[in-house]
Formats: C-alpha cells, structure tokens, sequence
C-alpha cells in the first residue's frame, strides 16, 4: 500500500502514526512546501520570545521518520491530484502515485485589500517558521509595530515580540480581544492583564487605508508604525480538493471517518471542517487537538481499520505573560459564574448539558469539564452544584469512579 | 502493563500518598528535611467529601488525550507509561484543558507535572503504593 500525506505538521504526523497502528510496512510518502523536520506551529511565538529553540520545537524527534519508515519531500509544493490515475502533481513537474492520500493542508493566512498596503514596506503574516524568521529581522527596540487582529495569532505574535520592540498597538473590528473564544467579561479582564505591558488595543475600529507607515483608523484616528503584522484571519486550504470536484464549503467536507467526497482521499486538521458537538453545526476548528485526532483517526482508516472521530469541538488553553485561560465549547445557555480577584469563572449549560466554559487564572482540572461536553454527559447523572464549584471525580457516580480509577481507560 | 488503581471504600484520607509522592519527586533523602517549610504539589491528589475520599492519579490511558492535544510532543507514550518531557513543555496548559480526569497539574519548574509511576526518580515503583497503609491504592495489572 502507498500512502501519500500532503503537510508535515500536526495532521500529519497524527496520520502517520495512525497508519503505522495499523500496518508496519506500507510506504508513506510526506510532501511539504515547508522544508523543515515537522515542528510545533503555535511555538513560532515561543521561538520568538526565546522560550523555545529549533531543537526543542520539533513536533516529533529527529528520528521520527526514520523509525516510522516515512520518506520525506521537503520544499516542495503540490500543485495538483489526478484522481483518474491516483498520482499528485509536484512543483518541480514529478508526479507520485498513491493508492491512499491525504491532504493536511492547514491554512493560509487571510489578507483582506486594505487600501493602500501596496505602499507598506514592512509587512508580515505570521503563520509558520520562515515567517518568524523574517519578522524577528525586523525587529528593534526603537520599533513601533502595528498588529491587525486581536484574535490568538495576533495576540500570541504581540507576545512574543513584545520584549524586542518599543511598543505595539493592536487593532481589532470586534469590540473585545479573542472574540472567538471569550465573552465581554472575560475578555475585559485578559485585556487588563496585557495592557500591563507595552501592548495598547484599539477596539471597534478598522483600518480604512495606509499611506507608507501611518495607518488610518475607521474612527478618524491614526496610528503611525514600523512595522506591520497581518493576523486578521486563515483560510482552509481547499483547493487540491475543490480543484478535482470535492465537496468543500468554508473547509474540506469529510465524513466521520475523515472520507472526502472522493474515493481514496482523505483529509484532516486545519483545511477541513469539522461537526461540532457542542453547538450542532459544522464549523472549522483550526485547533492543534483536533487535528491531531483527525489525522490519527484518517491515517487508521486509509490502513483498513475503522475509526470515527466524532467529538470535535473548539478548545483553547492560552497564556498571555503568565495569565492562563482555558475554553471549551459554546457559550450558550443558562451561566454559572464566580468572580474573583482578577479570576473568573463561566459554566455555560442547557438541555442537562454542559455546553461550554470559560476559565481565567484558575485552571486546574479543566479538562473534566472538557470530558462534560465533549462526552454529553447529563448533568442530571453527575452533582451539578458541585461540579459548578470545582471540577471533581467527586461529582461522578461511584461506579463511573469505580470503572475509570479501578480499570483500564 | 502495571497501573496505579484506587480502592475508594479503604482510603483513609491520611494523605500519606500525597506526601511521599511529593518527597519522591524531590529527590532529597529525608522527607522531613525535604518538606519541611514546604507547601507540596503532588501528583497524586485526594478529593474528599462529607463520608468519601480517594486519590486520583495519572491513569496512563491507552488513547492519552493528554499526548494527542499536546502541543509541542512534550507528553509522549514510552512503554505504556505518559512521560513529560520538561525541557520542551512550555505550560500551554493544553493538556490540563484535555485530561478528563484532572491528572495534569502546573509546577513551580515551568513545566507541567504528573504521574510518571516513579520511573525517573530512584523510588522505582510509584512510593504513594508503597506508602499506604490501607491498600486504597495498588500497582498492580488489571
Ligand atoms: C501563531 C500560532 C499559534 C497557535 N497557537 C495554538 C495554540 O496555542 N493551541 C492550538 O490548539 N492551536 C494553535 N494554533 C493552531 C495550530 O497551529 C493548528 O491548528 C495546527 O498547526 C494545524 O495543523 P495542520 O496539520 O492541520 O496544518 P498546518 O500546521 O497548517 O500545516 C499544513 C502544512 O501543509 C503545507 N501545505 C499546504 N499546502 C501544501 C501544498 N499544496 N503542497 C505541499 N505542502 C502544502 C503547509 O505549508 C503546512 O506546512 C496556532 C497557530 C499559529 C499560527
Ligand atoms: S494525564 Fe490524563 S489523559 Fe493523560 S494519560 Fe493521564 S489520565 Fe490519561
Ligand atoms: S503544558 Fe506542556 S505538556 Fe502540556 S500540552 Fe502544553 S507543552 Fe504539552
């Protein structure tokens, strides 16, 4: 059997060590535009910040593909599938076969047509490791730099350059920071905690044109600026997919079995969609977790097994200078909330279930929340009130207890 | 393989596990010298209600949700057993958001901490097993 994986990164990695569950010797072929061993993306900030180095941001050790028996082409891009006679296309005009394919294609960074931008020298995107290296060049203690985009990238960047920098102002349409992942209150108190620094927001506002290195802001303002990092939003990257007739919407459409709609192929993590289980609809989930469970659970079904992966929904844990939060799910429904000092605590529940939640600072045991949702657990089942107070196997059933810390899980 | 499993109706709540996996993981030799002073941050941890109590510990899952969510490979499976790898972990805290069972927890050294069944330090079998004095927790094959 030859398997094909197009992307080196999380999903990837997930379906070569899904495959290899399964069968010890089919060759597995791993192509990427990227030329680097598989490193872990969301590091790129943590590179930056000098918390992390090449060595220590390898995804998987250096012998990684060699034990699994991989065979890698880096730097080099596909730039179509024949479907017809099972081949991928190279930049370089090779072509590959396969007899099973996947496309862990991820996402491209989303830039929308700022008047203007054409005039700004420095510019960046901030996605994967070259960008880091360029953006570091760039960087001063006399620099002034402007962040599009108050969402995790744009946050995650602000971080980790803001130690290397004179200041940086972020600017956001939505009215609060993260506003994917956080409600008002919670994103008022994050926002608190990193105004500590030398990061200022603009909020509300959009950028309505540039003139070299000055930004003019929606609300008549203007920000002058060194250097400029786009973090307004990624892409799935579909077009391998939509290009040969594949179902695709915002992301590639699969089937719980990470199936395309098109016999052989498979995909998983960034560039696919997922069901979410906590709202009822299908959404992209551009999530380090989900793809990883994607691409396992792909690599084990093109190797002939059977295995579905059916519990996707959004979860994020994030640090800013030293502040943790963790969410999961939707924010819908009925809230249970407690307040502390600078702490905040948000339980979102409706139907017996719990639905999603927002933690800030204190974090511990997060994940048995996460276990409520992603599970359905029924809140009539478990001790609500006391699970609302702290997250506890105490609030279980003796026997579910007795199955999960008596047994084999 | 060999798990650490929890006999709820013979703990005690003496918290004597919680104390030598603490002392364990400190690698000094004298427990009172070594937590003496010290408020301690163990890895196995007992909840504790109006008439139960039990230990909760890192069940060494066969699909570890704490490895697959993990972000930069820190957490991986060696021989069956979850092992940290602290020189990569950067305390995400993703794994925390993962483990359905609140077996991860921060540490005071910048990375995550959780049961690794004493394979790292010189105990050579999980010391909270060795310590208690009711059998509520065992290392045994299941
Ligand atoms: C700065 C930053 C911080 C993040 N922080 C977090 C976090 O804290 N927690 C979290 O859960 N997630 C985080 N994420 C998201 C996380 O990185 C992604 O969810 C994860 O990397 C998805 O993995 P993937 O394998 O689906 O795709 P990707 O990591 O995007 O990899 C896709 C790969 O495919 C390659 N490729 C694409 N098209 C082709 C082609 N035609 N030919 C050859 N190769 C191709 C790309 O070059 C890329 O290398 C962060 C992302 C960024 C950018
Ligand atoms: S830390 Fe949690 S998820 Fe990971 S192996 Fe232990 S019990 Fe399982
Ligand atoms: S805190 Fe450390 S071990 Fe846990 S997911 Fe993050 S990097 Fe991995």
């Amino acid at each position: 059997m030859k398997y094909v994986i197009i992307g080196n990164s999380t999903a990837a990695v997930g379906a070569i060590e899904g495959i290899r569950q399964m069968d010890g010797s089919g060759e597995i072929t791993v192509i990427s535009n990227e030329k680097y061993h598989t490193y872990s993306r969301p590091l790129i900030s943590y590179l930056l910040q000098g918390k992390t180095d090449m060595e220590r941001m390898k995804y998987r050790p250096a012998d990684f593909y060699e034990k699994n028996g991989c065979r890698t082409i880096l730097g080099k891009k596909v730039i179509g599938i024949r479907k017809a006679v099972r081949t991928v296309l190279l930049d370089d005009g090779s072509e590959i076969p396969y007899d099973r394919l996947m496309t862990a294609t991820g996402s491209s960074p989303f830039i929308p047509g700022f008047d203007g931008l054409d005039s700004v020298k420095c510019k960046f995107t901030f996605m994967t490791l070259e960008d880091a290296f360029s953006l570091r060049e760039a960087l001063g203690p006399d620099k002034r730099v402007l962040i599009i985009g108050a969402g995790l990238i744009g946050l995650k960047c602000a971080e980790g350059i803001a130690d290397h920098v004179k200041g940086i102002t972020v600017v956001d349409l939505s009215t609060r920071i993260l506003s994917s992942i956080l409600d008002d209150s919670s994103a008022a108190i994050v926002q608190k905690h990193i105004e500590k620094t030398n990061i200022a927001f603009i909020l509300g506002q959009s950028v309505s044109r540039f003139d070299g290195q000055t930004a003019y802001l929606s609300g008549g303002g203007k920000v002058d600026f060194d250097i400029l990092v786009a973090a307004v939003g990624v892409r799935p990257n579909v077009s391998l997919i939509s290009d040969i007739g594949g179902e695709t919407d915002r992301g590639i459409v699969t089937d719980e079995y990470m199936r395309t709609s098109i016999e052989g192929i498979y995909a998983a993590g960034d560039c696919t969609e997922s069901y979410d289980v906590s709202c009822g609809q299908r959404r992209v989930l551009a999530l380090l977790p989900n793809a990883y469970r994607q691409g396992e659970c792909a690599g084990i079904n093109m190797a002939g097994g059977e295995r579905k992966f059916d519990r996707a929904i959004p979860m994020n844990a994030i640090g800013f200078f030293g502040l943790h939060v963790i969410t999961a799910g939707s924010c819908t429904g009925e809230v249970y909330e407690e307040k502390g000092d600078g702490s905040l605590k948000k339980l979102f529940y409706d139907d017996d279930l719990l639905k999603g939640y927002i933690l800030v600072r204190d974090v511990e045991k997060a994940g048995i929340y996460t276990s409520l949702i992603q599970n359905r657990v029924a809140l009539g089942d478990i001790d609500f009130e006391l699970i609302c107070e702290k997250p506890s196997l105490m609030a279980f059933s003796r026997k579910y207890r007795q199955q999960k810390l008596g047994g084999v899980v | 393989m060999k798990r650490v499993y929890v006999n709820e109706k013979w703990c005690l709540g003496c918290r004597l596990c919680e104390y030598n996996c603490a002392f364990a993981n400190t690698g000094e030799r004298n427990m009172a010298l070594a937590l003496r002073n010290l408020e301690i941050s163990p890895r196995i941890r007992i909840e504790e209600g109006s008439d139960i109590c039990f230990a909760v510990s890192c069940r060494h899952c066969e699909e570890p949700l704490c490895v697959k969510g993990c972000i930069t490979g820190a957490l991986s499976i060696e021989d069956g057993i979850i092992m940290v790898d602290e020189d990569k972990c950067v305390s995400c805290y993703t794994c925390i958001l993962s483990c359905p069972y609140g077996a991860v927890s921060p540490s005071e050294h910048g990375a995550v901490q959780k049961c690794e069944l004493c394979v790292k330090n010189r105990s050579g079998a999980p010391a909270c097993v060795a310590g208690c004095p009711n059998g509520a927790i065992v290392y045994e094959e299941r």
